[in-house]
């Protein structure tokens, strides 16, 4: 047969099996690589909640989608190009995601009868079963042939199985012309500690490697040229490193320590990792007894004079609901980021979801507006987390930033920005104040923000706290004081649209359709009105970071459009904001609460049924 | 160095607590114990942050003209661990109850002694939930009735210090509200103790559970009923000082000296600071009628603090960084360059 490569600007790929089977990582390499190799790229890790779940079943099985090309690329794709299912259950479930030309890979060894019968399939050829035939089938014996490079290497047979996933990794990076270079690196890296673990783990990658160019199953072979960026220097960064470090970079700028009182949950827990290896930056973080004294140690380290930080998801923010009360009527600034995952309650806590934006917008006793921002990308979070943090310290007020399970662990590549390129952050301290006794509830005219006065102050000394007060700082019950400072509290966070920057466009400023989304739908929002645009539909998009409040023009762009639809991963909770702020327009809505992102093709057909 | 005087630090707040409330001795007691801290460790007014929780004893930062914190229920011990880890040169004072600290705010309170964080904390005891006006609390004695009790209660209560004992804790002192120089001196100790150093403060509530501590408080029987410990002195108690507490097998036994050969040298000679909490704790858990109840600096042994600890690790880590700004943050691992 002859060998041909093709050349194509974007590819799909999953990698499917067993939680224990080490997808994410074979995922996460084959990422990287594509990414060193130039390409755009943009990953979708979509894995269980258990551990270790039974294995061989369905609830078990983990998957890692990558999506790599030459193109400009926004999400990991709805369908995919290659589905690697290291066993029945992986490819029960995974099946459906495979485009009719996909190319599927097997490891034949586990698809014996017991395999097969775990998986719950009903007769003995899944193939058949699942009716995908007519796809490329590629049965490759990864396990046998894993055990069979290693046999000499003198380990035992569970660290044999272990490497498996070189084998597939192996495959994969021959089918798309990747270098083995980086992989090799990273295995020698990793294993520092243990060298006997570095042969065997790139011999099982040479091997399957060699492989697939042996077998006569794989007549063609994939060509994906580097993507034209602009110039500079990449690197990969998920939404929780990029989130991490752009607090980092917050603190660094305004010259004041960070300080991160967090409780671990998913997921959200890598922001709290990622900032306690940070001491060399001066960061400290505590890890909690529990959500509240999260935020409360933030309020406390707040008061003192750090950046406070919280991290947490949608039941987390439900216990800080009450103390993220006392920071807005205390008027500390405050970070809480919430990574918003499947709920109520526990919801599907590895899955994604758009649905803490009432609680985000609405879930505090008393009138307690508190400003929110929401991230669209991966790499957008390290933006929206450095104004969140200067927005808090300038302003004098918590800030609530909104990111979720999806932008959280997937990655995609980053110009790496230099610091320089960021603005300075000022936050009020004061070291002396005119008046004597000092009002810690007094404001500024330009954005209404009090004055931090922090202890260690001599000759400042006040007392803050829950209870209602004037703007001398004492405690009042006053009808009228309660009301003047309840409208000037709101009056200050509503400031903030004077300093934020104005709503963009993707697309003409008219036409017959606006999209409208906010956070993570960012990616398959845009590749959605591209394509529309594409068909010369007159449909442009306005996706929103800054949440609350709205950007100043939100209406004069609403009113040049005939017709809005909101597009969001929850029941229309945007949408509903918007009807209460912005009544005089009519809102369609697509909607979806599944766990999952959207498939770029199901908003196409969502616009075009309303055009 | 400036010398402090009591007045300097109130503040000009009217103090809204009830008259003949308990609380008025205890913010007498540490207002006049503040110049003497102050000389004692060359401390400024402004180095001192007072943070509360909810409850009547909480409104006690507003009183004082210091920094302060009134926070919400349960989380002062939360907030006074935030504002002690961001500035650890601030010398943080935490005011709560029983209800704040014990009920609400049990996990915070365990855990901030677990972690030994160089707080104060002032645990002002009157067995009972005063502002919600008359609830029983996590101290009030099993079968006490309230209006949640109506018929007593069901429930056993915490005896603070044994909770701290549990949580390893390295401070632990108890003072009666009216006995208002034993008061400051225990918080002179509290200050100069590194590490969390929790005062049991047993308060009257005149409104809702008045005279709760009567049994022991009364002037008259106080000195019999009460036994002040102090590091390195014979456990002797008494109006007369005439008795004493001796072990007796596994037991604390009260003896009288001159009888049955007692004489002073057979008594206990306090040791607050032995690690081994085995006699701390008998100590902490003696009740009148059986023994007098413990005052005084009960338990004071050193350990490394989570401030300590905190330090050491930011020295060690910066010592062999490799990254030392963002910008090099960001240019670290894995990149590659696009010409």
């Amino acid at each position: 047969m002859q060998h041909k490569v093709i050349d194509t600007q974007d590819v799909v790929i999953r990698f499917t099996g067993d939680s224990g089977d080490g997808m994410q990582l074979t995922g996460t390499l084959f990422a990287d690589s594509s990414a060193l190799f130039g390409n755009e790229i943009s990953t979708f890790p979509d894995f269980p909640a258990e551990i270790r779940a039974p294995q061989g079943t369905v609830s078990g099985v983990s998957g890692f989608q990558v999506h790599i090309g030459s193109k400009e690329i926004k999400t990991p794709g709805d369908f995919c190009d290659v589905l690697v299912a290291m066993n029945p259950a992986a490819l029960k479930a995974n099946a459906k995601w495979a485009k009719p030309t996909a190319t599927i890979i097997l490891d034949s060894d586990t698809f014996d009868e017991k395999g097969i019968q775990k998986a719950g399939f009903q007769t003995t050829d899944p193939v058949a079963e699942l009716k995908i035939d007519d796809r490329n089938i590629i049965f490759a014996p990864i396990t046998s042939l894993t055990k069979e490079s290693l046999k000499d290497s003198g380990l035992d047979p569970k660290t044999i199985l272990k490497t498996k996933n070189m084998f597939t990794l192996g495959i994969c990076y021959y089918l798309f012309n990747r270098p083995l270079s980086f992989t090799e690196k990273f295995i020698k890296d990793k294993f520092a500690k243990k060298p006997q673990l570095i042969e065997p783990n790139i011999a099982v990658l040479k091997a399957g490697y060699n492989y697939a160019g042996n077998i006569e199953a794989i007549p063609n072979t994939y060509n994906i040229e580097p993507a034209k960026s602009e110039k500079g220097i990449y690197r990969n960064i998920n939404g929780n490193q990029a989130v991490a470090w752009g607090l980092l970079a917050a603190s660094e700028k305004a010259g004041i320590p960070l300080f991160c009182g967090s409780y671990p949950i998913t997921p959200a827990t890598s922001i709290l990792e990622e900032l306690a290896i940070r001491k060399d930056l001066n960061a400290k973080t505590l890890q909690c007894e529990d959500e509240i004294s999260g935020i409360c140690t933030a309020i406390g380290a707040a008061y003192a004079g750090n950046l406070a930080v919280t991290t947490t998801s949608g039941p987390g923010l439900s216990l800080k609901s009450e103390a993220l009360g006392l920071a807005m009527i205390t008027e500390l600034p405050l970070v809480i980021v919430d990574v918003q995952r499947s709920g109520p309650s526990t919801g599907i806590p590895t899955k994604t979801e758009q649905t803490d934006l009432n609680q985000a917008l609405y879930g505090r006793n008393g009138e307690c507006p508190i400003a929110i921002i929401a991230a669209h990308s991966p790499s957008h979070c390290f933006e929206a987390a450095f104004y969140s943090a200067k927005y808090a310290m300038e302003h004098m007020m918590p800030v609530l930033l909104l990111t979720e399970g999806f932008i959280a662990n997937g990655s995609e590549p980053w110009k790496i920005p230099s610091m320089s390129d960021f603005p300075s952050i000022t936050p009020p301290i004061i070291k002396e104040a005119e008046e004597q006794p000092f009002w810690p509830f007094k404001r500024d005219e330009e954005r209404l923000a009090r004055r931090w006065a922090l202890p260690g102050t001599a000759g400042l000394e006040h007392r803050v706290g829950g209870l209602e007060k004037n703007n001398n700082g004492n405690v009042s019950s006053d009808p009228l004081v309660h009301e003047r400072m309840v409208a000037e509290r709101a009056a200050k966070v509503q400031k903030l649209a004077d300093f934020m920057p104005e709503q963009s466009l993707f697309g003409e400023d008219s036409g017959d359709v606006l999209m409208v989304g906010w956070g993570g739908t960012f990616g398959h929002l845009y590749t959605a009105v591209k394509e529309l645009q594409s068909q010369g539909k007159k449909v442009s998009l306005a996706h929103f970071d800054y949440i609350f409040p709205l950007p100043k023009n939100t209406e004069q762009i609403f009113s040049n459009f005939k017709k809005i639809i909101v597009c969001e991963l929850n029941s229309g909770q945007f949408a509903d904001y918007l009807r209460a702020r912005l009544q005089k327009f009519t809102y369609h809505q697509y909607n979806k609460v599944q766990g999952q992102p959207f498939i770029v093709t199901e908003l196409v057909e969502a616009v075009n049924n309303i055009l | 160095m400036i010398k402090y005087t009591p007045q300097d630090f109130k503040s000009n707040q009217e103090v809204k607590w009830c008259p003949g409330c308990g609380d008025h001795a205890i913010l007498a007691s540490v207002q006049r114990a503040m110049p003497e801290i102050c000389d004692a460790l060359n401390y400024t007014k402004e180095r001192f942050v007072f943070v509360s929780g909810i409850g009547c004893s909480s409104r006690f930062p507003y009183y004082m003209n210091t920094y302060g914190f009134h926070g919400i229920h349960g989380r002062a011990s939360a907030i006074a661990t935030g504002v002690k880890v961001a500035n650890p040169t601030l010398t943080v004072w935490q005011i709560t109850g029983d209800g704040d600290a014990l009920a609400i705010g049990g996990n915070h309170f365990i855990h901030a002694i677990r972690r030994n964080i160089d707080i104060n904390i002032i645990l002002f005891n009157n067995q009972i939930y005063g502002l919600t006006k008359g609830q029983y609390s996590p101290t009030s004695n099993l079968g006490m009735v309230t209006k949640t009790s109506p018929f007593g209660t069901v429930e056993h209560p915490f005896n603070p210090g044994a909770l701290v004992l549990g949580a390893r804790g390295t401070f632990f002192a108890r003072s009666l509200d009216v006995e208002l120089k034993l008061t400051s001196e225990i918080m002179v100790e509290m200050a100069k103790h590194d590490g969390t150093a929790v005062t049991e403060m047993l308060v009257n509530c005149v409104i809702f559970n008045d005279k709760t501590h009567s049994n022991i408080t009364d002037k008259e029987t106080r000195e019999d009923k009460t036994i002040v410990l102090r590091h390195g002195e014979p456990m002797i108690f008494g109006k007369n000082r005439d008795k004493g507490l001796m072990l007796d097998g596994m037991r604390l036994k009260v003896v009288k000296i001159g009888e049955n050969g007692v004489t002073e040298k057979d008594l206990l000679v306090h040791d607050a600071e032995i690690d081994n909490p085995g006699l701390h704790s008998m100590l902490i858990d003696m009740k009148y009628p059986e023994y007098p109840v413990a005052l005084g600096v009960i338990r004071r042994v050193k350990d490394k603090t989570y401030d300590d600890n905190v330090r050491d690790q930011v020295i060690e880590v910066r010592a062999k960084a490799k990254i030392k700004n963002v910008d090099e943050l960001l240019r670290s691992g894995a990149t590659w360059e696009v010409k």
